[in-house]
């Protein structure tokens, strides 16, 4: 098994445990890679990769970018904002427009749902999705698991909670995908209007007790409340929100054992996760971040490989 | 009368070297090692992934047991990511471990490797190890030369034998710790 099982990462949805597998693999090796004197291989010089962001990102936009460049693939980078979408460019012209400049592979992030599946079916590239509206959020469940490994040593039985505003949530739908893949027991937890309906079909517990869920996982992944996707208000106020559900060094002393605290980040310091805990050895949200960019060569590196 | 060979004969492949002949060529590959390097204080030896390791270790098993040569440095280079064949073939490249811990800056390497064919893994080797620091040499020890067969302008400076073999023919290395014995082929493909 040396080949992803896909053409595109559109999802975690679409993958295989051998392929996540194989991408941890990949990652391990990348990972020595950045952690050299030179922090870059030859191995994409022929590849040239471009990132379209229809959304706002910094973390997930750098990490891509910094990725494509310590594989030495050429990197244009194309930001809606400032671009012929506002003059009633079609998604598909657009991008089709961008691969007439001999483009091999489009990092996508967009704020409708299939996006890039969508993508995927009409244009002659390899898709990574880089987030698809509340719909899939693949690279950051990736890098996300392999922390946990990191961590822990594995990801197979591991107790993991993803707390907070699960509804509006790629990055839940796409950990919960991976981690139960993987064989972990997964929960999550919030306040009822922030949990989606129907969730326990997905195979995972739901919790509105935060302190009940602590006490129960060996993990707690903790989202940011999204307020720019809120059309209103799912709870009374920011501080009632970050009494129920938000971690502080309190909490995280109370309880018999010392779990592991993950954040994909943007962190609200003080809402969801205070600074004391945010900045604990129990904390692993810089290791996220490292390890953002490792996953992000190994996943470009497998499907540019495919490439043919 | 003792059997040369080990009896290892058939139509498609035939004995190159053998156990007690490999044995003897790690020896004088050591001796000229330490001819050169002396006290190897200033110089790392690194193993090419993914065969290379095993000759790399037995070097220097033989050169801190037999000749008392203390803390050499050895490690080992994947050259997967250096290569130039990314895309060119059916598969895709699979990486193996780097283990380098200590700095190759200013230091005399020598890389070490089974079989030299091509020079195109070496031709990789020598980018990869540029990410690691500036070495003040770079030296290539390969066990099997083989002769008339190179894409590129690259020679050992110590080899074990010099083989003429001619392209459908394979050269086959088998390690006792890897492969349950020392015995060399050379393979009808």
């Amino acid at each position: 098994m040396s080949e992803l099982s896909v053409n595109h990462l559109l999802g975690i949805k679409y993958l295989t445990e051998q392929d996540i597998d194989l991408i941890f693999e990949t990652a391990d090796h990348f990972k020595e890679v950045i952690n050299r004197a030179i922090k870059k291989v030859p191995t994409l010089r022929d590849i040239t990769i471009a990132n379209i962001f229809f959304e706002d990102s910094t973390r997930t936009k750098l990490s891509f970018e910094l990725a494509e460049k310590r594989l030495s693939a050429d990197v244009i980078n194309f930001s809606a904002g400032q671009s012929s979408v506002k003059k009633g460019e079609t998604l598909i012209d657009t991008v089709n427009n961008i691969l007439s400049m001999k483009v091999d592979m489009v990092v996508m992030r967009h704020p409708n749902p299939g996006a890039g599946i969508f993508l995927s079916r009409h244009v002659k590239a390899a898709i990574i999705n880089a987030g698809d509206g509340a719909h899939e959020h693949p690279t950051q469940a990736l890098l996300d698991s392999f922390s946990i490994r990191e961590r822990l040593g594995g990801v197979a039985g591991k107790k993991v909670v993803i707390v907070g505003d699960i509804l509006h949530s790629r990055v839940a739908l796409s950990n919960i995908f991976a981690l139960k893949l993987q064989g972990a027991d997964v929960k999550v937890c919030g306040p009822r209007t922030l949990l989606p309906k129907h969730i326990e079909s997905l195979g995972v517990g739901v919790e509105t007790n935060l302190r009940k869920a602590l006490e129960w996982c060996d993990v707690a992944n903790m989202l940011r409340i999204q307020n720019e996707r809120m059309e209103f208000s799912y709870f009374p106020t920011t501080r009632e929100y970050s009494q129920q559900y938000g971690i502080n060094k309190n909490l995280l002393e109370s309880l018999d054992k010392e779990i592991v605290i993950m954040h994909p980040g943007p962190i609200n310091r003080g809402v969801e996760i205070t600074s004391d805990v945010a900045d604990s050895n129990q904390s692993i949200i810089l290791d996220q971040v490292e390890n953002g960019v490792a996953i992000r060569m190994a996943v470009i590196y497998l499907l540019a490989s495919k490439i043919k | 009368m003792p059997k040369r060979h080990d009896g290892e004969f058939n139509m498609s492949q035939k004995v190159l070297l053998t156990a007690k002949e490999i044995d003897i060529l790690l020896h004088r590959l050591a001796c000229q090692l330490l001819e050169n390097h002396l006290d190897f204080s200033d110089t790392v030896l690194i193993g090419i992934q993914p065969r290379g390791i095993f000759l790399a270790n037995r070097l220097t098993k033989i050169l801190s047991e037999e000749y008392q040569v203390k803390d050499i440095a050895l490690g080992s280079l994947d050259i997967t990511f250096f290569r130039d064949d990314f895309r060119r073939g059916e598969k895709t490249l699979e990486a193996s471990t780097t283990e380098i811990d200590f700095l190759v800056e200013g230091k005399r390497v020598v890389l070490i490797d089974d079989v030299l064919y091509t020079g195109r893994s070496i031709r990789a080797a020598l980018t990869a190890i540029q990410t690691f620091g500036r070495p003040k040499e770079i030296e290539l020890l390969t066990l099997i030369d083989r002769r008339f067969s190179r894409h590129l302008p690259i020679q050992p400076n110590y080899r074990g034998r010099q083989v003429d073999a001619i392209n459908e023919e394979k050269v086959k290395v088998m390690w006792k710790e890897n492969d349950g014995k020392d015995i060399i082929y050379l393979v009808n493909t």
